[in-house]
């Protein structure tokens, strides 16, 4: 899918959003974001339901009209082509595979006819983990079967980006993660330049070199995950990261926190650690017992309610001695 | 792979799809407003526009006329009491032939319960006389030429609109909703009653209005039962037309039907979009809903399956009766009257036979038109535009498609005559073109259709078409590969009813058709209308051949319908 007749040795490669802005009657749900996506590089969309991350996603796809910016491939803008001229997949959360077709005319659906059409489908059907399923009907698929095959069907006409939305969501949890790896490696493999739309930021963190938090409409920070979590950009996405409790860095206790300095410090389940010589000490709230431990909310003064992991069992009401875990505290710039 | 989108390429011209779909909802508007809104306007207008100005005198003339007041209060009547006994027999039999586990014989059942509304009205109305008139086998009860005959008559006709509608959605409700009822401690009864119920409720309803509409413009059911002291306002309509002469009386209850009419329609239409509503139902072709797992449901079932026995074989007695009487010759039996209808009908001038091959070929040809017309306007209505105005014209047009249902077939009829004499002005005389029946008969079977491939194909999941087109297929190619493997299939289904409706349509024919070329339901029509026992006997035997041609023509389409899901009928 090479474009460089058209785009020549344009300035940008991939996909670019300028500004875009998606409205639904006088509601606005995505307010003019910028993203860039390098060929062959795989971006997450990350936000809670109902953010706009969807709406995004479809506007990239042409399915949306723009309210306002412009969306660009390699460079040309994409204003008026439609969906079917685009070249960019798209993998629906539930797959939306054709249920009068079998698996093989649904993955060869996007491949011309021809000679290699046979083919193309065995190696997507291989890269998916599904070979010799060709003339499976679809009803009989399971879950996870029918993602891969809706992965393949989407992969099939080698899009030149392929777009996923929450592909793994209607999923149970053991295959969501199996799946989240086989993922990242097909996107890998085929060097598929992608947008992954998700809420679950293990997900995002698991298939993409980078991740947009998107919060009600807007992007607040788009960054590699190391750097999203070491220093989130406001506090709305250190709380969809899960961080919970928020110091300002020229408090006093900050100085045990990392030491002073610009912004807030906030802290991540974690970041504090049971320790009888601990230099804090708080009280616990509640004890949750998860996956072999415990977790312990425990109040803390000056700081707030942080989760600890436990081993031993504490009690509600208890005052426990903690240490700070620096790694997993995150600093709030400006 | 998508080659190298070219700039010129990539653009899409909006023009040709926007041409496209103009043209693919104008050409069945078109049809409408030239071959139904026309000629009813037209006859409307006869009522009410005298020597060029208008004049609303024959409103209040013909509404102080007992007889007016007598035929509308008989109409709601009729109406009403069909209505009632159907969907109290219709929601046992829901349960019975779609709900409760599955029997032998249940599939054969739910066809045999069908029969009787695919049969031409007239076939109705005939085999009730034979069943009821003083030698027929319940000629005892003295039922002969009364409301009772009638309204049975009626709720033979639309018992199966309820239960297939009513059937159709309680064989997918999830189960698992009254299982919650009845774990939360209601009583079999009380979780029917606040679960399954409110749950039915819009079918039910949508069911009972379109049996309202059916029963109150009946037309050849009613003409060949009530005699001279029952009709509807549709009878009457004919009658003032054709024996009266008096086209003001006909345009004034045209007018009053259409305005009763107009008032159900809105009803079905809001219940219909609450139908919409999302229910939890089972995914299509998954499992069967375990109703005996209901606990309770035994007493249910065993009442229901009583109830629905009974209706079955009440349904079959006028069908049994019509047969026998056919074979009734002098004193014994024999098929002299079937050697008959190969025989010119004394007076008619052509064979039962003859007519029969003409109704099949008038038949085929309004199938066809109505495929057209309503297949299209199925394809534009299933649409999802973007821009307010499109939608609104859509909604508009989705009400307009329906009313042929309920606007006198009759008013239809005679206002085709009236401007097609000198259609638009031009001196070509269209009423004895041999396309002007099939036409008229296909703006009554376009409703059927519209109402049979329209929901499979809103059934759709806009993704899919979404999907489709994000892997490169253009607008021509989403269509053939996503619609149409669905709506081909209603279409299919729909032929048959536009067929069996055509085959039967009694109304506008009994105006338009030929003198010298009649149709059958005609010809059963005039011999029922001659003295002696000869007539009469092929007159039931010409009402068995049209019944076995409809029924046979659905048959055959039905097979269609095991994959399709969401049709109505």
């Amino acid at each position: 899918m090479e474009q460089g007749a058209v785009s020549g040795s344009g300035p940008v490669s991939g996909l670019g959003v300028r500004s875009v802005s998606v409205r639904y009657g006088d509601q606005t749900a995505v307010d003019r974001v910028d993203l860039d996506v390098p060929r062959g590089r795989v971006l997450a969309l990350l936000g809670p339901s109902g953010c706009g991350k969807s709406s995004l996603l479809r506007a990239v796809a042409g399915l949306e009209p723009l309210a306002s910016g412009s969306i660009t491939f390699d460079g040309v803008d994409l204003a008026g082509v439609a969906t079917h001229r685009r070249g960019f997949g798209l993998l629906f959360q539930d797959g939306q595979l054709f249920a009068h077709r079998d698996v093989a005319g649904n993955v060869g659906y996007g491949v011309p006819r021809g000679q290699g059409r046979a083919a193309r489908v065995a190696e997507l059907l291989g890269l998916v983990g599904l070979p010799g399923f060709e003339r499976r009907e679809v009803a009989t698929l399971s879950g996870g079967e029918r993602q891969r095959v809706a992965l393949a069907r989407s992969l099939a006409p080698r899009p030149r980006l392929l777009l996923l939305d929450e592909p793994l969501s209607a999923l149970d949890r053991s295959l969501r993660e199996r799946l989240a790896d086989d993922l990242r490696r097909v996107l890998l493999a085929t060097g598929t330049t992608a947008v992954l739309v998700t809420h679950d930021q293990d997900e995002a963190f698991a298939v993409a070199d980078e991740v947009a938090v998107m919060v009600s409409g807007s992007v607040p920070q788009v960054d590699t995950p190391e750097r999203l979590w070491s220093a989130p950009a406001t506090r709305q996405v250190a709380e969809l990261l899960g961080y919970q409790a928020f110091v300002p860095a020229d408090a006093p206790v900050a100085r045990l926190l990392g030491g002073p300095g610009l912004g807030q410090l906030t802290l991540a389940p974690g970041a504090l650690v049971l320790d009888p010589d601990g230099p804090l000490h708080g009280d616990v709230l509640r004890c949750v017992p998860r996956r072999g431990r415990l977790d312990v909310t425990v109040a803390v003064a000056e700081i707030g309610a942080v989760t600890v992991w436990a081993r031993l069992g504490e009690t509600v009401g208890q005052t426990v001695r903690l240490r700070v875990e620096t790694a997993a505290v995150g600093r709030i710039r400006g | 792979m998508l080659g190298e989108p070219t700039p010129a390429r990539l653009r899409d011209r909006p023009w040709v799809a926007r041409t496209a779909w103009t043209l693919a909802a104008g050409v069945p508007l078109a049809f409408l407003v030239v071959f139904f809104a026309l000629p009813v306007v037209a006859m409307v207008g006869r009522g009410f526009v005298v020597d060029g100005a208008v004049d609303l005198t024959g409103f209040t003339e013909v509404f102080s006329r007992p007889r007016t007041w007598r035929v509308v209060g008989l109409t709601l009547l009729q109406a009403t009491l069909a209505t009632v006994l159907c969907v109290l027999l219709g929601v046992p039999g829901a349960h019975t032939l779609y709900r409760a586990r599955a029997f032998r014989g249940r599939a054969a059942l739910r066809a045999f319960v069908t029969v009787p509304f695919v049969l031409p009205t007239v076939v109705v109305g005939v085999a009730f006389r034979a069943l009821l008139q003083p030698s027929g086998p319940l000629g005892f009860l003295g039922l002969d030429h009364t409301l009772t005959a009638i309204v049975a008559a009626l709720v033979f006709f639309n018992y199966s609109v309820v239960v297939r509608s009513v059937g159709g959605l309680w064989e997918r409700l999830d189960p698992r909703a009254v299982q919650a009822a009845r774990a939360l401690g209601a009583s079999p009864l009380r979780a029917f009653f606040t679960v399954t119920l409110p749950a039915l409720a819009p079918a039910v309803a949508s069911a009972a209005s379109l049996v309202f509409l059916f029963s109150a413009t009946s037309f050849g059911t009613v003409l060949v039962l009530g005699g001279t002291r029952f009709g509807t306002v549709e009878t009457e309509i004919w009658v003032q037309t054709t024996q009266y002469l008096n086209l003001r009386a006909a345009a004034v209850l045209s007018v009053t039907q259409l305005v009763v009419v107009a008032g159900v329609l809105a009803v079905v239409a809001r219940t219909q979009a609450s139908r919409e509503r999302a229910l939890p139902m089972i995914e299509p072709g998954r499992r069967e809903p375990d109703a005996a797992g209901e606990p309770g449901s035994r007493v249910v079932t065993v009442a229901a399956a009583t109830v629905t026995g009974a209706v079955v074989v009440a349904v079959a007695m006028p069908l049994v009766a019509l047969v026998l009487r056919s074979l009734r010759v002098g004193d014994g039996w024999g098929l002299d009257h079937y050697v008959a209808l190969a025989a010119p009908a004394r007076g008619l001038g052509v064979s039962a036979l003859e007519a029969a091959v003409t109704s099949v070929r008038v038949a085929v040809d309004a199938t066809l038109i109505a495929l057209l017309v309503g297949g299209l306007l199925a394809l534009v209505l299933s649409r999802r535009p973007a821009r307010p105005g499109a939608r609104r014209a859509l909604a508009g047009l989705d009400g307009l498609v329906m009313l042929p249902l309920g606007v006198s077939a009759v008013t239809v009829g005679f206002g085709l005559l009236l401007t097609m004499a000198r259609p638009f002005g031009l001196d070509v005389d269209l009423r004895t073109s041999p396309l002007l029946l099939p036409v008229a008969q296909a703006t009554v079977a376009v409703p059927l259709v519209v109402r049979t491939v329209l929901p499979v194909l809103r059934a759709i999941d806009p993704r899919q078409r979404e999907a489709a087109a994000t892997l490169g297929a253009g607008p021509g190619r989403v269509l053939a590969t996503v619609d149409a493997p669905a709506g081909l299939r209603a279409l299919g289904l729909a032929a048959g009813f536009a067929f069996a409706a055509s085959l039967g349509e009694f109304g506008a024919t009994s105006f338009l058709v030929r003198p010298n070329d009649p149709t059958l339901p005609v010809v059963v029509f005039r011999l029922i209308g001659r003295p002696g026992l000869d007539a009469a006997g092929q007159a039931t035997a010409a009402a068995v051949l049209l019944a076995v041609l409809s029924a046979v023509a659905v048959a055959v389409f039905e097979r269609l319908r095991s994959r399709t899901v969401g049709a109505q009928w």
